[in-house]
């Protein structure tokens, strides 16, 4: 039990660290961002476990060509990807300066989403006149429609408060008080429901 | 918006109600959330005397707790169904509202910052947030008591269709939506504060403190917060559905052909199974977060009181990492005998063994850190023994039951009750009670006392072995638990002797903990003035004046220079050196 | 009262020297600790003494109490000696007043840490994978022998109902929209299968030494479906039918438990179980059956 001092591990903690916002040289606005969204895309992970979970229980499950129209969605799709694009655009222009641009896109990401929002309402306006419920669906087993709803719907809130981010966001640029690492924080957001929707739109519909 | 490197405390607020109440300050929410803490144990402690006394003395009349719980007790004698109210109650009290809050939220927030070198958490607003919605979640929970039916009764695990179908037990009424909810708050609000933990060790740290230089306590909870949020997004979506099931008729876990009290249930399609996975693969990991920042303080407090550095700092991380990740994929070993398939229980088996491997590997770096040290048996130094001396004797317990074979007969029974009270019971209990005796004195700017803290110490050390030892050896009798009584099995009558011995030692603890209780409000008034550095300790808090000053740091914040444990370094003038102190000539390689 | 207050209250250390000098500071507390730690190996193991599974009741229950054996000699060991070494440590690091081991080196550390790897290895996993998968295989993924008696056992709230096939050897159809009073569970009027069905409440008679294959089913609820002797448990899930097998080999009268918490009654859930010789049993199955 003689005493052992060893410089050598003493050393080895001498790793310097400059502070400031590093590690991945990111604010931390940025990366709770990104944190949240992990979080979120778990608890969608979550939910469609679940899904899957069910539906290969059930010992059946609706023809989906039958029961959606899937020119529909793939109108809604096709509204949602492109809000995306214009989106990733306003935050281009935010970092470069150009504002006036900025809102102009945001409003177009705003049309998206808004278009994206209209056409899944009248999708459920046309499940629920058909006599679909959350217990029940004319279609088959009630998981079937449960599912439906919760998950499309769960979704379609999410679109929703993302545009209630874009309206602010957008009015906030066009009053000149808007920065880029805002809108950077805005546009994570909004790719993160593109996203989302790029899953749920195969597993739900084409599967 | 713009990113600020470190400068997030929020203007030193002065008014009372910004200052104390609606503060967005670390230190001040920290206090908040412990105290919340108490009380919730305060309630949850109690419930487990009254479910104590109910086995020991079964169908005993309490005549004054009669008027407080017309329902449950009538006439003060309890009933079945308030009975296992009262477990599930304690259940989820202890685990999220008084564990949880205490040591993650509560020593969380007041730590992390200051000991990372930080004016404050990366989003101080979200933190206050966070707090504010707990608040509503306790009064939920506790309001559920005086609900029609009582509060929820289906355990802390919520198993449906029991905790589905309101006709099944009278908890699942009100009580069980109530739970629900107060449940979804929680979680919210424990999400913002992982993202808040996460963002800050990783984004804030001061100059010079490299993620290999921060003490074990900032390590603990970065993975506590992790793993936080990773897995309570599957319980959140579970309770959603378990929501939906509830009160809007789909049938995501309950099955179809159901006949309770007297009726056919009208759901058709779920699987009650996939609320259990779900379940689990939240409830392992939440072990996790309750144990491993009581570790990690551990660890600190060890440090300061062996006037040494701990014992493999880097294998402790290693280990931690793998824990981390392993714990996510175990989740099965609590549904061994669940009906699901045995191929997945024997997956599940080697998994639990693996990770028996890493937490053996922090049991010997605790006890190693003892080795060579210079003991000073404070009453913070001898409740980190005793969270070894916990860890030790209720890990092996764990061995048993992450084993399906053995799991066949020990599954639910009192085996199961007594291992996790000693690892998320007793290790974070003397967790907790070692740090707040060890850093009492800087959150408050007096000490505690000594003597009636050594005190408390033995009175809880011998009561909880009282307690929960035994419980293990129940266990093997076959005693199941959940049982309001005891009473209608030949094979388990014989075993009242030890219910006895096991309410006596609860009474102990309790007494013991009331102890506790007067110290800390007396000390918090009476205690004597504390130093910047009462303990002689190395890291950042305590070079700040007790209590630190709103941003914590007067001027600059530190710069670091050393990692979070040097003790006794050879040729420094004094047996510690702060990680503020600039290496010299004395600390050169020779 | 006051005095005894004061001398209590006094003791307010605000250093940390101030705060280990002292009566019953330091040595002394460390000599109590490590006698503590000591006393609980052997505490366990007076407890053990008197708290034990019973009896084994079935073939493959020797094989769970095997495994539970080695675990408590193996860990019962690793407890003792783990203990031991925290006892010492705090013994004897308390006792004296300078560092006299500081830091390991890299190599040390890694080297002190293939013990519990090693030690977990061998008796966790090995443990495992000895004596647990064998008798994990034989209890849950083995088919049933082909001259299994096979019995449904029905977990309703807070009773067991028994049913033998009968001399068909089929169950009849069950529906919920059947149940009622007399049809407690609801078995289909026009399935001619159930004509000679047996229902047995609460008691559940079987064999000696031959195998028994139950299938499990709840009406409501999960319950649990444990025979304590036996070394039987399996939880029963509404909407699954879950089977599991054994065979018991003592004869007597044991009891049932349900052991996954099913609401109100659940602490009084109980059955018999009566395990009786071959002959005794078929002459009760005939008389019951006519
Ligand atoms: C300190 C005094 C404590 C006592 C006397 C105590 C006693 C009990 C008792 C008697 C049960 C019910 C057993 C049954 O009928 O199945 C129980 C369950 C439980 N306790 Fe404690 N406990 C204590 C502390 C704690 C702590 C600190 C935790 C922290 C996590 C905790 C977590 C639980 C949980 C999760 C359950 C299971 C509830 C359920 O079955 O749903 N307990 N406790
Ligand atoms: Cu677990
Ligand atoms: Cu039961």
């Amino acid at each position: 039990m003689e005493t052992v001092q060893t410089i050598e591990r003493t050393e080895a903690f001498e790793s310097p660290w400059a502070g400031g916002v590093s590690p991945f040289k990111t604010s931390w606005q940025k990366l709770m961002m990104w944190l949240f969204i992990i979080g979120d895309a778990l608890l969608f992970a979550g939910f469609l476990a679940i899904y899957g979970f069910v539906r290969l229980a059930s010992p059946s499950w609706p023809n989906r060509a039958e029961v959606f129209h899937l020119e529909l969605i793939a109108l809604m799709t096709t509204a949602l990807i492109s809000s995306g694009a214009t989106m990733a655009t306003a935050v281009e222009a935010a970092r470069r300066g150009h504002w006036r641009m900025v809102v102009r896109f945001l409003l177009l990401t705003l049309a998206g989403g808004l278009a994206f929002l209209g056409m899944q309402a009248y999708e459920w306006s046309q499940f629920i006149a058909a006599g679909a419920t959350l217990q029940s669906n004319p279609w088959g087993v009630p998981p079937f429609g449960a599912s439906f709803f919760l998950i499309t719907g769960f979704h379609g809130a999410h679109v929703s408060i993302g545009i209630v981010i874009l309206l602010i966001t957008a009015v906030r640029s066009a009053t000149g008080r808007s920065r880029a690492g805002g809108l950077e924080l805005a546009g994570l957001y909004w790719a993160f429901v593109d996203l989302v929707w790029v899953f749920i739109f195969p597993l739900f519909y084409l599967i | 918006m713009i990113p600020t490197p470190i400068g997030n405390a929020t203007p030193h607020a002065t008014g009372f109600w910004r200052r104390y109440i609606f503060s967005a300050d670390h230190k001040v929410i920290g206090i908040q959330y412990y105290l919340t803490a108490m009380a919730m144990a305060l309630v949850a402690g109690a419930l487990a005397l009254l479910m104590r006394i109910q086995l020991t003395w079964p169908g005993i009349r309490l005549s004054w707790l009669g008027k407080l719980f017309p329902a449950g007790m009538p006439g003060g004698v309890m009933t079945p169904e308030f009975y296992l109210s009262l477990i599930t109650m304690h259940g989820t009290l202890m685990v999220f509202f008084v564990i949880s809050l205490a040591l993650v939220s509560g020593f969380g927030n007041y730590l992390i910052p200051i000991q990372i070198g930080a004016r404050d958490m990366a989003y101080p607003f979200l933190n206050m947030l966070s707090f504010w919605l707990v608040v509503p979640a306790c009064l939920i929970m506790l309001g559920s008591f005086f609900v029609e039916g009582g509060a929820a009764a289906a355990g802390w695990t919520a198993y449906p269709p029991l905790s589905a179908l309101p006709q099944a037990v009278p908890g699942s009424g009100w009580g069980q939506t109530l739970w629900l909810l107060a449940m979804a708050l929680f979680i919210v609000s424990f999400t913002m504060g992982g993202l808040n933990y996460v963002t800050t060790i990783l984004n804030l740290r001061t100059k010079g403190m490299s993620m290999m230089r921060l003490p074990l306590t900032v390590w603990t909870l970065f993975f506590a917060a992790v793993l936080g949020l990773l897995t309570f997004p599957a319980l959140t979506a579970a309770a959603i559905m378990l929501l939906f099931d509830r009160h809007f008729g789909t049938s995501f876990f309950v099955p179809g052909g159901l006949f309770v009290g007297g009726e056919i249930v009208p759901h058709e399609g779920g699987t009650p199974l996939l609320w259990q996975h779900l379940f689990w693969f939240l409830g392992h990991p939440e072990v996790y977060v309750l144990l491993l920042p009581a570790v990690g303080m551990t660890f600190d407090v060890l440090a300061a009181f062996t006037r040494k550095p701990v014992f493999g700092y880097r294998l402790v991380v290693i280990s931690l990492i793998v824990l981390t990740a392993l714990s996510v994929v175990v989740w099965g070993h609590h549904m061994f005998v669940s009906g699901m398939s045995p191929y997945l229980g024997e997956f599940f088996t080697i998994g639990t063994m693996l990770i028996t491997v890493p937490s053996a590997v922090i049991g010997l770096c605790l006890i190693a850190s003892l080795w060579g040290g210079c003991l000073r048996l404070t009453t913070p130094m001898l409740f980190a023994i005793g969270v070894i001396a916990l860890f030790g004797t209720g890990g092996f317990g764990g061995i048993f039951l992450g084993n399906a074979t053995s799991d066949i007969f020990l599954h639910g029974s009192y085996f199961v009750v007594g291992h996790f009270h000693f690892m998320i019971g007793g290790v974070t209990l003397f967790a907790m009670f070692a740090a707040t005796y060890f850093w009492f004195p800087k959150m408050f700017g007096r000490s505690m006392n000594e003597r009636l803290g050594r005190i408390h110490f033995w009175l809880s050390l011998i009561g909880f072995y009282g307690m929960f030892l035994g419980m293990h050896f129940l266990g093997l009798n076959g005693l199941p638990r959940r049982y309001y009584a005891f009473t209608q099995f030949e094979i388990l009558k014989p075993l009242q002797g030890m219910h006895l011995w096991i309410s006596i030692s609860s009474f102990l603890f309790a007494a013991a903990s009331f102890l506790f209780l007067f110290n800390f409000f007396w000390s918090l008034a009476r205690g004597s003035r504390a130093a910047r550095n009462p303990w002689e300790a190395t890291t950042l808090e305590w070079t700040v004046r007790s209590p630190p000053p709103h941003g914590n740091w007067e001027a600059e914040p530190p710069q670091v220079h050393r990692w979070a444990y040097e003790y006794s370094a050879p040729d420094a003038a004094r047996d510690f050196t702060p990680q503020t102190v600039e290496p010299d000539g004395a600390m050169a390689p020779k | 009262m006051g005095v005894i207050f004061n001398i209590l209250m006094r003791n307010h250390p605000s250093t940390l020297a101030a705060a280990t000098t002292g009566p019953l500071q330091g040595r002394s507390h460390g000599l109590l600790l490590a006698l503590f730690c000591l006393l609980v190996p052997f505490l366990c193991f007076l407890f053990w003494k008197q708290h034990q599974p019973p009896p084994v009741a079935s073939e493959h229950g020797a094989g769970i109490d095997l495994m539970i054996n080695y675990l408590l000699a193996a860990v019962g060991g690793l407890l003792l000696v783990g203990h031991a070494i925290l006892a010492w440590f705090v013994w004897r690091f308390s006792r004296q007043d300078r560092v006299t081991f500081r830091l390991a080196t890299v190599r040390t550390e890694w080297k002190w840490a293939l013990v519990p790897v090693v030690l977990m290895l061998l008796v966790a996993e090995g443990g495992v994978l000895v004596f647990g998968v064998p008798v994990w295989k034989k209890f849950y993924v083995a088919k049933a022998p082909a001259n299994a008696l096979t019995v449904e056992v029905t977990g309703q709230q807070f009773v067991w109902h028994f049913r033998y096939p009968g001399k068909d050897g089929l169950f009849g159809r069950t529906h919920v929209k059947f149940i009622d009073d007399d049809n407690v569970l609801g078995l289909d009027p026009t399935d001619a299968a159930g004509r000679d069905d047996l229902i047995v409440n609460g008691q559940l008679r079987l064999p000696v030494n031959r195998p028994v294959r139950l299938r499990l089913r709840s009406k409501d609820v999960l319950h649990g479906f444990f025979l304590p002797s036996q070394r039987v448990r399996q939880d029963i899930v509404p909407g699954m039918l879950i089977e599991v097998w054994f065979v018991p080999n003592q004869a007597g009268q044991f009891e049932i438990l349900c052991t996954e918490l099913c609401g109100l009654g659940h602490h009084m859930m109980r059955g018999l179980l009566q395990v009786m010789p071959e002959r005794e049993f078929e002459q009760w199955l005939n008389q019951n059956h006519s």
